[in-house]
């Protein structure tokens, strides 16, 4: 089992390579699906402020 | 023919577009994820070791289809801005948007891969081969599109500029490669020809393909599912989004 | 047509003669950037020749990107851009005219110092031809390819190092060929073959540079 992660004494070069591809391939995915709560959360939030009758439309409306 | 053309035109619209990018995410994931494990297990595990450069040459399953794609997707923007402009459809300059940080990721990691490989091949972390400075240009060519369509706030205009800037760079670029090559050439001195490329074993050859097929599919699936990001942000205030946000809340 | 490119390259180059200030700061840029070089690297002679043509290309192409903000900017403040977009002459031949009197009262002045620049680098005379020769074909392809660049960031906040950041990846072969033939030449190969490829590539941005600035401009200004 070592001896597979020693590839040879190119360990940390393979590893390196490899390990850096799936940790930027995982927080991709992470940071898209993030931003997609982000903007489902706060599109979410904007559209009960505009449907939501506001405690006094007088005011609302004249703004 | 026709219905098909018909189909594609509909799916051009963002409203449309935008379900069925969510229905294609999940197929496109266990695609990348499936080909993934293929792939890994083929270049740990079947190709043997290559008698030159040891295990040291796996590096090669990822950095190849990495560089692939790293071009690849820069091409396909520009074939998006050119619709775009040409179509003036909105969807295209958003999927352009969208895949842009993704190819910087894969320009970034092909040269990374290439720096890690090329230090206990070459015994430096760097040399300035004609490939690897192209994929250092071809990075800047990702950061100055993200800047540039960071930097502008009206979307119109930054659709619109970046597919300029998109085509501009896309016609620049076998210029710029052939240009970098011929430099390359001229100073002889630091060259280094790759350690003779020993005829490549048939399970190498059929690991990278396949590692190439699930970065595409990877690819795919995390563009789509960004695009759905976009296409909320930029048309929020349509009806559509609208009743699919109520609908959210409602729940 | 003819009248209106020169009419418009008169009024660029007596718009810009009125601020000669900025002319002769960015020469001045160009000429302390070259200077500084042997300060950084030290004083080898030999050293100094072997880089002197890719110093005073680098500095060139700064040099020029710096000055390419302020191609469009003064313009598109007081509205005479829009005018310019209305009229019926071609954007394209409008846009040429502009980088012609840009380059004229930027790009000519580093053309002509550079060779007071390369003595200091202890350049030979054969060298110093070539230098002149490729930054007079190369400093074109910067001012028309650095346009397209300068229409697309018109307006926006730091659009200066934002241009920097779109066109530097795009003038490289510019570079390459322009330090190449000096270099060549001096190595005994001969640059002719550079200078023609920087012909070549300064055709092309003659053609297609106008007309993709003339699109992003229309963009930009809309």
């Amino acid at each position: 089992m070592s001896e597979f992660f020693a590839m040879g004494g190119y360990g940390l070069y393979v590893w390196g390579s490899f390990g850096a591809m799936a940790l930027l391939m995982v927080a991709e995915v992470i940071i898209v699906r993030q931003q997609r709560h982000d903007m489902l959360t706060r599109l979410r939030r904007m559209e009960r402020q505009r449907t939501a009758p506001p405690v006094s439309p007088e005011k609302e409306s004249g703004k | 023919m026709n219905s098909r053309l018909i189909n594609w035109f509909k799916l051009s619209s963002p409203a449309t577009f935008y379900p069925f990018a969510g229905r294609m995410v999940p197929w496109f994931s266990w695609i990348a994820i499936i080909l993934l494990v293929i792939a890994l297990y083929l270049s740990f595990f079947v190709a043997p070791t290559d008698y030159k450069q040891g295990e040291g040459y796996r590096i090669i399953f990822i950095h190849v289809p990495v560089a692939w794609m790293s071009m690849f997707i820069y091409v396909i923007m520009a074939g998006w801005a050119a619709v775009g402009l040409v179509y003036n459809t909105r969807l295209s300059a958003m999927m352009s948007e969208a895949l842009a940080p993704t190819g910087a990721m894969f320009a970034f990691l092909s040269l990374w891969t290439g720096a890690l490989w090329g230090k206990p091949m070459w015994g430096t972390w760097w040399v300035w081969d004609a490939r690897l400075t192209s994929s250092l240009i071809l990075l800047f060519l990702y950061i100055g599109f993200i800047a540039l369509k960071s930097a502008i706030e009206d979307p119109r205009r930054a659709d619109r500029a970046g597919a300029i800037l998109l085509l501009v760079g896309v016609i620049n670029i076998p210029i710029i490669y052939f240009s970098v090559r011929w430099w390359n050439t001229l100073h002889q001195g630091a060259t280094i020809k790759m350690s003779g490329q020993t005829s490549m074993d048939e399970t190498m050859l059929i690991a990278m393909l396949i590692m190439t097929f699930a970065v595409w599919a990877y690819t795919i699936a995390v563009v789509l599912l960004r695009v759905r990001t976009i296409i909320l942000e930029r048309e929020r205030d349509t009806t559509w989004v609208r009743t699919l946000l109520q609908e959210g809340n409602r729940r | 047509m003819l009248d209106i490119f020169r009419t418009l390259l008169w009024r660029d180059i007596t718009l810009a003669m009125r601020s000669r200030a900025d002319l002769v700061a960015n020469l001045f840029f160009f000429i302390i950037v070259v200077s500084l070089f042997p300060l950084g690297i030290g004083p080898e002679m030999a050293t100094l020749r072997l880089i002197a043509p890719g110093v005073v290309w680098v500095a060139a192409l700064l040099a020029s990107m710096l000055a390419l903000e302020r191609i469009f900017a003064a313009d598109y403040e007081d509205g005479t851009l829009e005018q310019m977009l209305l009229t019926p002459q071609p954007l394209a031949l409008l846009i040429l005219a502009k980088v012609a009197a840009h380059w004229l009262v930027t790009g000519v002045p580093l053309v002509l110092i550079a060779p007071v620049l390369g003595l200091q680098y202890n350049l030979s005379g054969e060298m110093l031809q070539v230098l002149i020769v490729t930054l007079l074909l190369g400093t074109p392809s910067l001012s028309l390819i650095g346009a397209i660049g300068a229409a697309l960031t018109l307006g926006l906040r730091g659009g200066g190092v934002l241009n920097a950041l779109l066109v530097m990846p795009l003038t490289i072969p510019v570079l390459i060929f322009g330090a190449g033939a000096v270099e060549a030449t001096a190595s005994g190969l001969g640059g002719i073959g550079h200078l023609y490829l920087l012909g070549a590539i300064l055709l092309a941005a003659l053609f297609f540079a106008p007309l993709a600035a003339a699109a992003a401009l229309r963009i930009s200004a809309e």
